[in-house]
């Protein structure tokens, strides 16, 4: 696996102007994705994680402005005209959201609707964009792929839609895919299909920035998880070192809410008390304090900086990564 | 042996369809196809399967919102008929439902407080001004809701305190069942522990019954009592939590506990998922045969031929499945 980053984050800010006065989703974000890795941006309704991405690739609602830099292979994205940004934004860098059929027109075929994205870009002949569009139905394992060519949306299933808008989103051989919350609206059984044809596209060399809430599939297919809470990253990490030893206590609470398969049955699931702040609300100290159970004296004054140690980094006045004492 | 609050028996929904031609036949879709279940007092039933099962129909079916064609509810031994409005009136003040979308099930312009009031009157006639309030405050409080936001609208809480408010809605006249229709699978995972942690306080203090739909197989773990899995209508296989978690028997119970996600990225071993085949259209299953076998990787000649009845293999554990009792347990 090559180490080179192919997308890179800096400082980037989210502000939404609201009648109530300008609201900050994100601040300050950092993050790097490097070829052929799946980096997971985990966090609650809210935390932002949904909008860092609309963000860096200049598809925040109206109102929504970003600061800061997010590089695709070196090229800038942020402030860059509509133009520069068509010249990556589904080509080289694609998108899948979470219901497919907003990725999809109803009344367009699904070969029509394949074929065009390599047409419009001129990237393909009508024969080319033909067997291209069986080549992406056969590798997100549609079944039947030729006879889907001929239908519309409504006569796939749910599955089948999200599988076509994946495959959509590799009709150009995108080098990133940024997936946003894609099997949350799926039945555990066609999850499990979706995040199979996710990790194979990965495994071929494609990057991946998956944005979910779910640990289940995190555990599944990340090489690299960041935690955000309120608008900021809190923690990142290899995924097996996050979820091995948490070292934000909202990581290993997180971890700790998810019920599972094949532990003891506890009388109660751990959760986590109380409410995430407001948004836009910035505290002077950590945003997690008041439901930190860690929680220290400096916590509520002085909001922790993300340090980083031997690939993992953490903002936490509280926290221990494994070679030693942070802050 | 505690009192059965519900008894199902061979229910059946069904709905017309659109006929392909003017004159053929009008095709029906089966919903709910002859299922029998039982809820004992105090008992937490986990009903699970893929979306299209029937699950949430069957739901609708027990709550009287939807008519079925054939079979039998009774609520506490009376026979529920869905055009006697009193008896359902009086089954509504001890069946009670609570859905999915937490915000969407709340009228906008109420307040929390007018909410669970207008439920307490619907079930109770009109209320004394301090009587009523002293019951929504409790039951505000019993919900883990501050009284404070009584009057707050449902777009000025969270997700997780309009789930408490519907909870609260449901529970305001003292029902003896509550019927969670996905009623955690739109929160976030924090959220979603808490309201578990709730539905199980509630078990304890109450008693309260539950019919706990869910596509989450590890909530339903740690909250159900039993569980009966649905499939294509029909129940495919029926046990205690801990028997069917421990010891699957049917395939498709095995499928769908093979395909959680499991939080723990050490356990994932690439290509350890067992090929789940795509869900067949529902015209592709119809016949005689055990509607699984196109996806089932045991279907044989017999599978095709007729379809397999639920039987009780002795043990209380009840199976749909010609090879529900030849299987190595956990498989």
């Amino acid at each position: 696996m090559a180490a080179e980053a192919l997308f890179t984050v800096r400082d980037l800010g989210v502000q939404f102007t609201t009648p109530r006065g300008r609201v900050s989703a994100v601040r300050e974000v950092s993050l790097e994705v490097r070829r052929g890795e799946c980096l997971a941006v985990v966090g609650e309704s809210g935390s932002g994680k949904s909008q860092l991405f609309l963000g860096c690739l200049g598809l925040l609602a109206s109102g929504g402005v970003a600061s800061g830099s997010a590089r695709f292979d070196g090229q800038e994205l942020v402030g860059s005209d509509a133009a520069a940004r068509r010249a990556v934004l589904g080509t080289r860098l694609a998108l899948v959201f979470q219901d497919p059929m907003n990725a999809l027109t109803p009344h367009l075929t699904i070969g029509r609707q394949l074929a065009e994205v390599a047409l419009d870009r001129g990237l393909l002949d009508a024969a080319g964009a033909q067997a291209r569009s069986l080549e992406v139905l056969r590798a997100v394992r549609m079944p039947d792929p030729a006879m889907r060519l001929r239908q519309y949306p409504h006569e796939l299933s749910g599955g089948q839609r999200q599988r076509a808008a994946i495959a959509m989103a590799l009709m150009t051989r995108p080098e990133l895919l940024v997936a946003d919350e894609p099997t949350t609206a799926l039945d555990v059984t066609v999850q499990a299909q979706v995040i199979e044809v996710l990790r194979e596209a990965r495994d071929r060399g494609l990057a991946v920035v998956l944005v979910t809430h779910d640990m289940g599939v995190v555990a599944g297919i990340a090489d690299r998880v960041a935690v955000m809470y309120a608008g900021r990253v809190v923690e990142t990490a290899p995924v097996r070192e996050l979820f091995a030893a948490p070292a934000h206590p909202y990581t290993a609470a997180l971890l700790a809410s998810v019920p599972r398969l094949d532990t003891p049955l506890a009388a109660r699931l751990a959760g986590i008390e109380g409410q995430p702040p407001a948004p836009g609300a910035e505290p002077d100290g950590c945003a997690f304090a008041p439901r930190c159970p860690a929680v220290l004296e400096t916590c509520r004054r002085r909001r922790p900086p993300l340090e980083a140690r031997e690939g993992r980094s953490v903002a936490c006045h509280a926290a221990r990564l494994p070679s030693g004492v942070a802050t | 042996m505690s009192e059965t609050l519900l008894r199902v028996r061979k229910l059946t929904v069904r709905f017309p369809l659109r006929r392909s031609r003017l004159a053929g036949p009008r095709p029906w879709l089966t919903a709910v196809d002859g299922v029998d279940l039982e809820i004992e007092a105090g008992r937490a039933v986990g009903l699970v399967g893929e979306s299209g099962c029937g699950k949430s129909t069957l739901a609708r079916a027990i709550l009287a919102l939807v008519a079925p064609q054939a079979g039998t509810i009774e609520w506490r031994g009376q026979a529920v008929r869905h055009d006697d409005a009193a008896g359902l009136r009086r089954m509504r003040r001890e069946l009670q439902v609570v859905f999915q979308d937490p915000v969407g099930s709340l009228d906008p312009r109420m307040s929390i407080g007018a909410s669970v009031t207008e439920a307490l009157e619907a079930l109770e006639g009109p209320q004394q001004r301090a009587a009523a309030d002293a019951r929504v405050e409790s039951i505000l409080a019993e919900v883990g809701l501050d009284p404070a936001l009584r009057a707050r609208y449902p777009h000025e809480l969270s997700g997780g305190q309009c789930q408490r408010a519907a909870i609260a809605r449901a529970l305001v006249g003292q029902p003896k069942l509550l019927v969670c229709d996905e009623a955690v699978s739109a929160l976030d995972v924090s959220v979603q522990a808490q309201i578990v942690n709730l539905l199980g306080d509630l078990r304890r203090r109450r008693g309260l019954a539950l019919l706990f739909i869910s596509h989450n197989l590890a909530v339903v773990r740690h909250l159900c009592d039993e569980v009966a899995v649905l499939y294509h209508g029909r129940v495919v296989e029926r046990a205690t939590a801990a028997a069917i978690f421990a010891a699957p028997r049917h395939p498709y119970t095995r499928a769908l506990l093979a395909a959680v996600p499991d939080p723990d990225p050490a356990a994932h071993r690439r290509g350890a998922l067992p090929e789940l085949r795509a869900a067949a259209a529902a015209e592709a299953v119809a016949g005689d045969g055990c509607a699984y076998r196109l996806r089932c990787p045991l279907a044989d000649e017999g599978c095709r031929m007729q379809a397999p009845h639920l039987e009780d293999a002795g043990d209380g554990h009840l199976t749909a499945c010609h090879h529900g009792r030849s299987q190595p347990p956990g498989g």
